[in-house]
């Protein structure tokens, strides 16, 4: 070794730098939020262009979510095995043009609520008197979930439970109550599912029904036969549900035909969406896996095709827990956000954003994660996700919820859950070799996200500064204009927390339109249909879903902010029948209602 | 990580035809042969890597590091079988999002052989260095492999006898095979002190990061004490100190544990080494002893 005293100065210097450097560059890093962000209505609106207030209990909802409690087997590791089951729909079930919420419950004997708009900004569960409250009964299992979808064309959105237990298909009967209609329909007497949406996959005018599982189907977790319930594998897990998709037959009756059209997958379903991501007139299917890859099913109008792999969004195994589409860029295409678990130190999966690749498209489509250079990457152990435009400015946004389970703040299971998880597949695989939960948190008391996107690719966390302070554990998001007022407000449903309405207030100075879509060739309720709005130069594309983000519906109204002094060139609807219908001379600031040319 | 046997004092034959002295475990290129045959086993197989661009720029930073240092403080070029392993190591055990981490970690690690010095040894496993001081100062950026390779009975055989046979042709099997040994009997101590079930004690041990750490981090020739029953005693205390680690709930023990047993090993070994030297040259002054730095390479 040389003994040059300045080059070994020079080294030092060097390798002392090398430690400092990123120390200074992960402090410097955007996004994060300070302790200076403090909350200010007149500042939020300056600075962001809205703000949130949590106005549930001045909206008269005052819904607190029970966990389940399984079978006294898993009592060691209860808050992880039962740390699901909190969901919101927004949906207008009576047909007035106020959009309601559904919320699930999820401890036997508990109860679902269903509020109904009042109009007035104020909300009555009418879920008893309408037959969709007591569904949590004992030896049927507890709620999951709930999409709304109109099977029956009749003009009212019914309503499809899913469970950890007996799915329940209740008929709307013109909003003034509801049938359970579910044996007549042909469902599965059980199934342990987190995820479904309706869609219109083979385009005959009839909502069809997917339905991921979690659980397997053949665990009936309140009598267990033994605890080798768990994933085999945290990253690999193929041992989980089966998925399902019920083909709609037209007379109130339902064919499962997964395994002929091709989708036979037993990862461990947590979120799915559907939509037409190639232009191929059909809607695809991406689901997003726990413990394994996520899942892309291309639909050639015959069967479906998956091609996670080749399409990019299938080959790093992560916690996949999230989908939901978004025209970020305002290019006419979706990218598609599905959320993962950070948790500093530990695991860092990072949250991804599948945008399509440049030149590609059709079958060939391929996605590149850019969740780390638009800044949507770490959120914590992220669940529930939406976009939607907060502030109308022309940019779709994104609101985030992350924590997982809260319990003793100063004790954490982090050190326990990583020791098992890297296991072998046979001690990962058996409940009773987890080291027990003992009252610790895991990755709790985290803050949600509400990433605003400046249009120039990179989102901002404004959580803080526009009134979203709350750190229960978020699972899932709707997002709806509840007070028709051209504003998106969101409500979320935080596992063992309460249910939290928040209100949106957005500068009036900018503008917005909706579109609420009526099919006549197409399903009714226009699921699958596709609006691009163009205006000032440029053009944003949303679509009609039922099912989203994480156990989760969104209004099927959909809603574009346009900025100030927008000059409205088109809207260019596709319907799902393939008609493409546009729309001119439309003036901001209005909800319409737009029924497909016959 | 590690240069797990790089400067192996097996000599190879020196009539032996070249192809067989490429086929010859003695090789010094055997180690990063097989820490390469799992990476792309792994990665073809289960998608290990956060990226193969990740992984590439440790490799790369961690080559050119060496060149660079090389060339400027020993005035050669080195070898670059080490610097590749450590590259390498890095960029499958580095888990972040961002791209800065693995350029980071590598070169910390090269670097850490240059000024991390007594008498003309480095103290620390490069990699080691590298990857704790990531994850001690920058958690909010870096994590570490601990979940891949598909929780599989049949990979983590087939790693298992692999990485046996290599380490054991390299005479570092007494390395591996002690710490293991050590690990699952204190795993069940752990058990019974924390009252939680025994085998998810023993887990960790299971999963990959523990298989590259025992294969290649270990056994490093440079930063392990030479004598056989030294190497023992060294591979106990590291996991007895990764037991107390545990019990303190510290999800990287085993790195922090190698961290800090591994220089004190040394520097102890140097103090015997030292004193033997003194004693030596009070009996017999000249011609002198031994050399007090029994290796300089920094390999």
């Amino acid at each position: 070794m040389k003994r040059n005293p300045i080059a070994r100065i020079i080294l030092t210097v060097f390798f002392a730098g090398l430690i400092a450097v990123p120390v200074i560059l992960t402090r410097k890093m955007p996004g994060h939020q300070t302790a200076a962000d403090h909350f200010d209505t007149k500042a939020a609106l300056a600075r962001y262009g809205f703000y949130f207030t949590e106005d549930s209990k001045q909206a008269g909802i005052q819904f607190h979510h029970q966990a389940p409690v399984l079978d006294a087997k898993l009592a060691a590791i209860m808050p992880e095995v039962a740390s699901m089951g909190a969901s919101v729909s927004i949906v207008d079930y009576n047909r007035d043009g106020w959009p309601d919420i559904y919320v699930t419950n999820s401890r036997e004997g508990s109860m679902n609520a269903l509020y109904r708009n009042n109009h007035d900004g104020t909300f009555t569960d009418v879920a008893t008197q309408l037959g969709v409250a007591n569904v949590n009964q004992p030896g049927t299992g507890v709620s999951t979930g709930a999409v709304w979808g109109d099977y029956d064309n009749d003009g009212y959105p019914d309503l499809l439970l899913i469970k950890w237990g007996r799915p329940m298909l209740f008929h709307n009967d013109q909003g003034r109550g509801f049938t359970d209609v579910s044996r007549q329909a042909g469902l599965p007497g059980w199934m342990n599912a987190n995820t479904a949406l309706w869609f219109d996959y083979d385009g005959d005018g009839k909502l069809d029904l997917f339905v991921g599982g979690y659980y397997n189907e053949n665990i009936d977790l309140w009598h267990l036969k033994n605890t080798r319930i768990m994933p085999d594998s945290f990253e690999y897990a193929e041992n989980g549900g089966r998925k399902y998709l019920f083909h709609n037959l037209g007379n109130g009756r339902f064919e499962e035909v997964s395994a002929k059209l091709g989708i036979a997958s037993r990862r461990w379903a947590l979120a799915s969406g559907a939509a037409d991501l190639t232009g191929s007139g059909h809607p695809d299917l991406f689901i997003a896996n726990d413990y394994g890859v996520s899942e892309l099913y291309l639909n050639d109008g015959q069967r479906f095709h998956e091609v996670g792999r080749e399409a990019g969004v299938g080959y790093s195994p992560k916690s996949g827990m999230n989908v939901a589409f978004g025209d970020i860029f305002n290019q006419g295409r979706f990218s598609i956000y599905v959320s993962n678990i950070s948790e500093p130190g530990i695991l860092l999966q990072g949250n991804n954003l599948w945008v399509p690749r440049d030149q590609t498209s059709g079958a060939k489509l391929q996605y590149v994660n850019m969740a780390n250079a638009l800044g949507v990457e770490l959120g914590g152990w992220s669940f529930g996700a939406q976009f939607g435009d907060w502030n109308n400015d022309g940019n779709l946004d994104l609101f985030l919820t992350n924590g997982y389970i809260s319990l003793d703040r100063n004790r954490s299971y982090w050190y326990d859950f990583a020791k098992v998880t890297a296991g072998n597949s046979t001690i990962i695989g058996d409940a009773r070799n987890w080291p027990p939960f003992d009252g610790r948190s895991l990755s709790g008391y985290q803050e949600k996200r509400v990433w605003l996107n400046d249009g120039s690719g990179q989102f901002e966390d404004v959580a803080h500064a526009v009134g979203v302070t709350d750190r229960h554990d978020g699972r899932s998001v709707a997002v709806g204009d509840l007070w028709n007022n051209g504003a998106l407000d969101v409500v979320v449903a935080n596992q063992s927390g309460p249910l939290f309405l928040y209100k949106n207030h957005p500068d009036p100075a900018n503008k917005w339109i909706e579109f609420q879509l009526e099919g006549t060739r197409s399903n009714r309720d226009a699921v699958g249909a596709q609006v691009t709005m163009y205006w000032n130069g440029q053009k944003q594309l949303q679509q009609v879903s039922a099912g989203s983000g994480f156990a989760a519906q969104n209004d099927l109204r959909l809603h574009f902010g346009l900025g100030r002094n927008p000059r409205i060139e088109k809207a260019v609807i596709r319907w799902p029948s393939g008609t493409v219908q546009t729309l001119d001379h439309l003036i901001p600031d209005q909800i319409l209602h737009i029924r497909e040319a016959q | 990580m590690s240069q797990a046997a790089i400067a192996t004092s097996v000599p190879t034959p020196p009539r032996k035809p070249l192809w067989k002295q490429w086929l010859s475990l003695d090789n010094r290129y055997v180690p990063p042969a097989f820490i390469t045959l799992i990476l792309l086993a792994g990665q073809l197989s289960f998608g290990i890597l956060e990226s193969y661009e990740r992984t590439l720029l440790a490799i790369a930073t961690s080559i050119a590091t060496e060149l660079i240092l090389g060339r400027i403080f020993l005035g050669k070029w080195m070898n670059l079988a080490s610097a590749y392993i450590t590259g390498i190591s890095v960029g499958i055990l580095v888990r972040s999002p961002a791209f800065w981490p693995y350029a980071i970690g590598a070169a910390l690690a090269i670097t850490s052989k240059y000024v991390l010095r007594f008498r003309g040894r480095h103290l620390f496993n490069p990699s080691n260095f590298g990857i704790s001081v990531m994850l001690f100062l920058l958690p909010t950026s870096v994590a570490m492999l601990s979940i891949q390779w598909g929780n599989n009975m049949a990979s983590m055989i087939v790693i298992w006898v692999l990485g046996s046979i290599i380490i054991w042709r390299l005479r570092r099997f007494h390395i591996s095979a002690t710490y293991a040994i050590s690990f699952l009997v204190l795993a069940v101590i752990r058990s019974w002190i924390i009252h939680e079930p025994w085998l998810s004690e023993i887990s960790p041990i299971t999963g990959p990061e523990y298989q590259l750490f025992i294969f290649f981090m270990i056994t490093d020739p440079k930063t392990t004490v030479r004598s056989r029953k030294g190497q023992c005693i060294v591979a106990f205390l590291v996991a007895l100190l990764e037991m107390f680690f545990r019990l303190d709930q510290s999800v990287y023990a085993e790195l922090y544990a190698l961290f800090w047993v591994g220089p004190i090993a040394l520097l102890v070994e140097m103090w015997l080494d030292s004193r033997r030297s003194r004693t030596a040259m009070a009996i017999a002054p000249l011609p002198a002893a031994a050399p007090v730095t029994p290796q300089s390479s920094l390999l």
